[in-house]
């Protein structure tokens, strides 16, 4: 009891902080004058009237959609930042684990511009900007996964990941993937680790979240995996141990060959199976489109208990659910090509 | 080993002491949680939605209360503790003010424990009414409410502690 009421102490005010940006979050009147807008200059001015507010004011140019992702993924960017330096302690910590994710996928974006020799600096220009790390521009000289290591990585925080990773063969584009699902798996477990140790609200609330984030990844792997040569013990290898799969589940889905068997794994968990099954409303949703819209939910609810950690990790991933969304919005109208533009995962009412 | 012995040999004006002492400070701990914790609340919600900043100090100000509560008794306590003479003492003296001590300790323990865990509780909902009421501001009267009551638990400690109090006088006349 009272370790909650010392939260207050270093981050009461950052808490409240995170819950004014959070109540930025575009609502459902908000999209629906979005998914109305013609071109894209009305997006803008749609844009204007919510929290995002002036943030294309100084574009020059013509407005294009890669221009408005860019300029909202620096506005995430900003909010976080101002966060993350005034944090410390525990909070300080917790905030770098949610950086890990965007850096292991720079690593391994630069690492796929590397095998298709592709100059530096446009990969660089791709990068997430959460997730950057001072010896991104030395990836160019690594051409095995040990020369990565003792080059790169070994100063960055994604090191103590990398220990499974390690052989002497040369990158490919199959090693690629399982450097990234690898590194992945780590970092989830490890992070899991850590809100395990902070315990309390933070530890309760991040176990959901990152319990569905390790079941998501261990179904996606092994659908993807279906009709590639990943063998099923290195497919084994790549699940992440944190989630509510774990031990059962991952043996089972270890073994199945087809979708109809990783159906009949995801049977045994009430919210899975509703996710597999055909939910009859005729809209035709794919399964990463549920996925996405069973971790908006898990992450609207993480907002519902105060005084833990929780609320930041969900904050950014709403703000990334958000982004996606007015980017598919911009693109359909971009493209006049309406037929789907209501395909947005709503987040708040 | 004679509990009773040892008990006898500290005098009252220990207990009585103590009881001062301990009432201010736990009531004093107890308002500020209860304040940090609001207050910070109410400057993180206030940045995004500054309509909040004036209202929001009533729950601060029932923090404070329970400060007022803790000093309050801290006074009454106090004034009594009087000098009584312990060698020419008649023992029916002597037995009113070791009571007296006994009282005055224990009135401090309750006022200070009761705004204790009234200020920890005023301090985590006024929180979270500063925060919903800066997504929502209709939330903000519901929540006082609940504030309200939870501000009363530090009333009670006070009441009982004056009735504790009540009927006891340290002092050479004490009976």
């Amino acid at each position: 009891m009272f370790s909650e009421s010392m939260f207050s102490v270093d981050a009461g005010y950052l808490e409240g902080l995170a819950r004014g940006f959070k109540g930025g979050i575009l609502k459902k009147t908000d999209y629906y004058n979005l998914t109305q807008c013609e071109t894209l200059e009305d997006l803008k001015l749609h844009l204007q009237s919510t929290d995002y507010g002036h943030f294309l004011a100084n574009e020059a140019g013509p407005l294009t959609v890669s221009v408005i992702e860019e300029r909202l993924k620096e506005k995430l960017i900003i909010e976080f930042n101002h966060l993350r330096t005034q944090a410390t302690g525990y909070l300080a910590e917790f905030m770098d684990y949610i950086t890990y994710s965007y850096m292991i996928d720079n690593v391994v974006l630069l690492l796929s511009g590397i095998l298709h020799d592709r100059p530096i600096k446009e990969m660089l220009a791709k990068c997430h900007p959460m997730g950057t790390f001072e010896q991104m521009e030395a990836i160019h000289i690594a051409t095995t996964t040990r020369e990565l290591y003792d080059a790169v990585l070994v100063d960055t925080p994604l090191a103590p990941y990398f220990a499974d990773c390690i052989n002497e063969e040369d990158l490919n584009e199959m090693n690629i993937e399982i450097i990234r699902n690898t590194l992945y798996k780590a970092y989830l477990e490890d992070f899991s680790a850590f809100c395990q140790q902070i315990g309390g609200t933070t530890a309760e609330v991040m176990q959901e979240v990152l319990a569905f984030e390790a079941d998501r990844r261990a179904f996606m792997i092994t659908i993807n995996s279906f009709g590639t040569e990943l063998l099923k013990e290195d497919r084994k290898k790549l699940y992440p141990a944190c989630g509510r799969l774990y031990p059962g589940g991952l043996e089972m889905l270890a073994q199945a060959e087809e979708v109809e068997q990783v159906k009949l794994v995801a049977d045994y968990f009430a919210e899975y199976r509703v996710m597999f099954e055909d939910d009859g409303t005729g809209m035709d949703k794919t399964l990463e489109d549920k996925f996405f819209e069973h971790e908006v939910r898990l992450n609207v609810r993480a907002f519902m208990q105060q005084f833990h950690y929780g609320v930041f990790y969900s904050l950014v991933k709403l703000k990334e659910q958000e982004i996606r969304n007015i980017i598919w919005i911009a693109e359909c109208v971009s493209q006049r090509h309406r037929a789907k533009i209501e395909a947005y995962i709503p987040i708040l009412e | 080993y004679d509990i009773g012995a040892v008990l006898e040999g500290f005098s009252p004006y220990l207990w009585a002491n103590l009881g001062v002492g301990l009432g201010i400070s736990l009531s004093v701990l107890g308002a500020a949680i209860g304040i940090y914790t609001t207050g910070a609340s109410i400057l993180g919600g206030g940045v995004k939605a500054p309509r909040i900043r004036t209202k929001n100090l009533i729950s601060i100000i029932f923090c404070e209360a329970v400060a007022i509560y803790g000093i309050i008794m801290a006074i009454v306590i106090s004034t009594s503790v009087v000098h009584f003479d312990e060698a020419t003492a008649s023992e029916k003296v002597l037995r009113a003010n070791y009571k007296a001590g006994y009282s005055f300790f224990a009135a401090g323990l309750t006022v200070g424990f009761c705004n204790l865990f009234c200020g920890v509780c005023v301090g985590v909902v006024g929180s979270g009414a500063a925060l919903a009421d800066a997504q929502n501001g209709t939330l903000f009267v519901k929540i006082l409410i609940v504030e309200i009551f939870a501000s009363a638990i530090g009333l009670f400690g006070v009441i009982v502690a004056i009735l504790q109090t009540a009927n006891v006088r340290m002092g050479d006349k004490a009976d």
